[in-house]
């Protein structure tokens, strides 16, 4: 037990955390969930619990395809926390979802990040499981 | 410049030389005895202190905590945190207070053993639990704070086709004046800096790569530090023992990231306006820009922002070592103390950027532009490709 104990981990969200506790929970199906504001259209994320463009609370959740573009990224090859040192060099990037939530995480599915990723490439969700939630990674389409 | 106010003046500063004091020394240490010394530089004694600025080094409940820890009782206390562009909002928040008549004598301090408790700034840190609904949706990606300039880095290359050599020009500008600044030159000695000399852009773009499109010597250190800042009426200024520099305008501004929004562009291009519109003077007129160079991108796109040259253009407008204090002609010098990047970095170190920016308009710096008369200070707190403040004062001579 002592050495599963030193396997690095992802650290992950507080699925309780109220705002965003329905985005977690739609992982656990599968769905990458945004919300839209039905008063006055506009597209919500991070989730919240009012709308950043009226403050209505009139929000609905929507579920993307899961498909979207690279806006910016970089391979990191350094890093402190020891999962993400075990991970290194690895790809973080902000992608812009094809409904347009723009969301950050890491790309997956790429054999040499260093020559593997380029903005404007297109990318699809890549499911990382785990016991509560899922965690949405991209990879290359 | 008829309209400028000229009613609070930087009269006292104070730089705590030492970049690693080697656990002996607190941070409330390093704040008193800058506040000591910041006195002493303007004529003037705790006992004048009636104004409080404070971003929480001091503990929680840090107007308090200082407060107490000095033995004064101000009457103004303000505890604005907004990281490195912290100091910024205190100068701008001091001078209107000033004006207001709700204090005389402001005192800001800063206290740092940042490289003592050997704190992983750049590349440590995400992985507790996230309180903040924003924290919970990027924790899990590891994003480290380099990690996160360099998006912006790399959208910047993307978009305006912006190069590894252009953004070294900042990386080889600070290092120049830091190679002339003795407390520079000992602290990077006392960090161990494998190579302390001038450097060139190949020794830039050829150290290793932190996280892509950054290279090491385009990251700031992590050091020890602290300093402050005494910040008077006209009238004290009048009788203080150094020249007054007048607080000519001020700005602030939030950025976050917004759907479909541009990374490129920070704070920077709301706050800067606000503060050259209030001082009355444009961009073209500045001596010295001390920008927070956290990196060498932060200082690309806030010159951008701010206005001394179009969104886009910062790349060709660095070239050719335009940004070195031997080159008045050239436009503005930067970072004259060696900045973040070659100087100190011990968090949050827009406080530097104040005292650098007086040092200049009294011509006390080692890199001293001759007649220098206006300063821009920018503070960029929090990350620039994600959440950050920013906070812009233009500082004038008379
Ligand atoms: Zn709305």
């Amino acid at each position: 037990m002592a050495d599963e104990k030193k396997i690095p981990r992802r650290p992950l969200p507080n699925v309780k955390e109220p705002d965003t506790a329905p985005f977690w929970a739609g992982t656990r199906e599968g769905e990458l969930r945004y919300q839209r504001c039905d008063d006055c259209e506009t597209i919500v994320f991070y989730p919240r619990h009012h709308c950043t463009n009226c403050l209505g609370r009139n929000l609905s959740w929507h579920v993307s395809k899961g498909e979207g573009t690279v806006y910016t990224y970089s391979v990191i090859r350094q890093a402190y926390h020891p999962f993400f040192r075990s991970k290194v060099p690895f790809a973080v990037a902000w992608i812009d979802l094809d409904e347009g939530p723009r969301v950050l995480s890491n790309l997956t599915g790429i054999e040499d990040p260093s020559n593997g990723v380029s903005i404007g490439q297109r990318v699809t969700v890549d499911w990382e499981e785990h016991e509560e939630l899922s965690i949405p990674l991209f990879r290359p389409l | 410049m008829a309209t400028q106010a000229r009613a609070a003046a930087i009269v006292g500063i104070h730089e705590y030389p030492s970049r690693d004091v080697e656990g002996a020394v607190t941070p409330l240490h390093i704040k008193t005895e800058s506040a000591l010394r910041a006195l002493e530089d303007a004529g003037l004694t705790i006992a004048d202190v009636d104004g409080i600025y404070d971003a929480g080094d001091g503990g929680m409940m840090s107007g308090l905590a200082i407060s107490e820890y000095f033995g004064i009782k101000p009457n103004v206390i303000d505890t604005t945190m907004v990281g490195g562009s912290s100091y910024e909002y205190h100068a701008a928040h001091a001078a209107r207070d000033i004006a207001a008549g709700k204090c005389r004598v402001a005192l800001l301090t800063y206290g740092s053993t940042a490289h003592s408790n050997a704190f992983a700034i750049g590349v440590g840190g995400r992985g507790g639990p996230a309180a903040a609904p924003w924290d919970n949706m990027d924790g899990f990606t590891g994003m480290t704070l380099v990690s996160n300039y360099a998006m912006v880095a790399h959208r910047h290359m993307y978009e305006y086709g912006t190069t590894s050599e252009q953004l070294a020009e900042i990386s080889v500008a600070t290092r120049y004046h830091a190679m002339r600044n003795p407390e520079a030159v000992a602290g990077m000695t006392a960090l161990e800096f494998m190579d302390i000399r001038e450097t060139t852009i190949e020794d830039v773009v050829n150290s290793r790569i932190i996280a892509d499109p950054l290279h090491l010597l385009e990251c700031c250190m992590i050091s020890d530090g602290g300093g402050a800042v005494v910040i008077a009426s006209a009238e004290v200024a009048r009788d203080c023992k150094k020249a007054p520099v007048w607080l000519l305008g001020s700005g602030e501004a939030t950025g976050y990231p917004e759907n479909g929004g541009d990374i490129t562009t920070s704070a920077a291009a709301q706050s800067g306006p606000s503060a050259f519109g209030e001082a009355g003077v444009t961009p073209s007129e500045i001596d010295i820009a001390m920008i927070y160079d956290s990196f060498s991108i932060t200082v690309l796109a806030l010159l951008e922002d701010l206005g001394f040259c179009k969104k886009g253009e910062g790349g060709a407008w660095v070239e050719g070592g335009r940004l070195r204090f031997d080159r008045p002609n050239d436009g503005p010098a930067l970072n004259t103390d060696g900045g973040g990047l070659s100087s100190n970095h011990p968090g949050m170190r827009g406080i530097f950027l104040l005292i650098e920016a007086a040092r200049q308009l009294r011509g006390e710096s080692t890199s001293q532009v001759d007649g220098a008369k206006l300063a821009v200070a920018h503070g960029n707190g929090g990350m620039l490709g994600s959440r950050h403040c920013a906070g812009t004062v233009i500082l004038g001579k008379d």
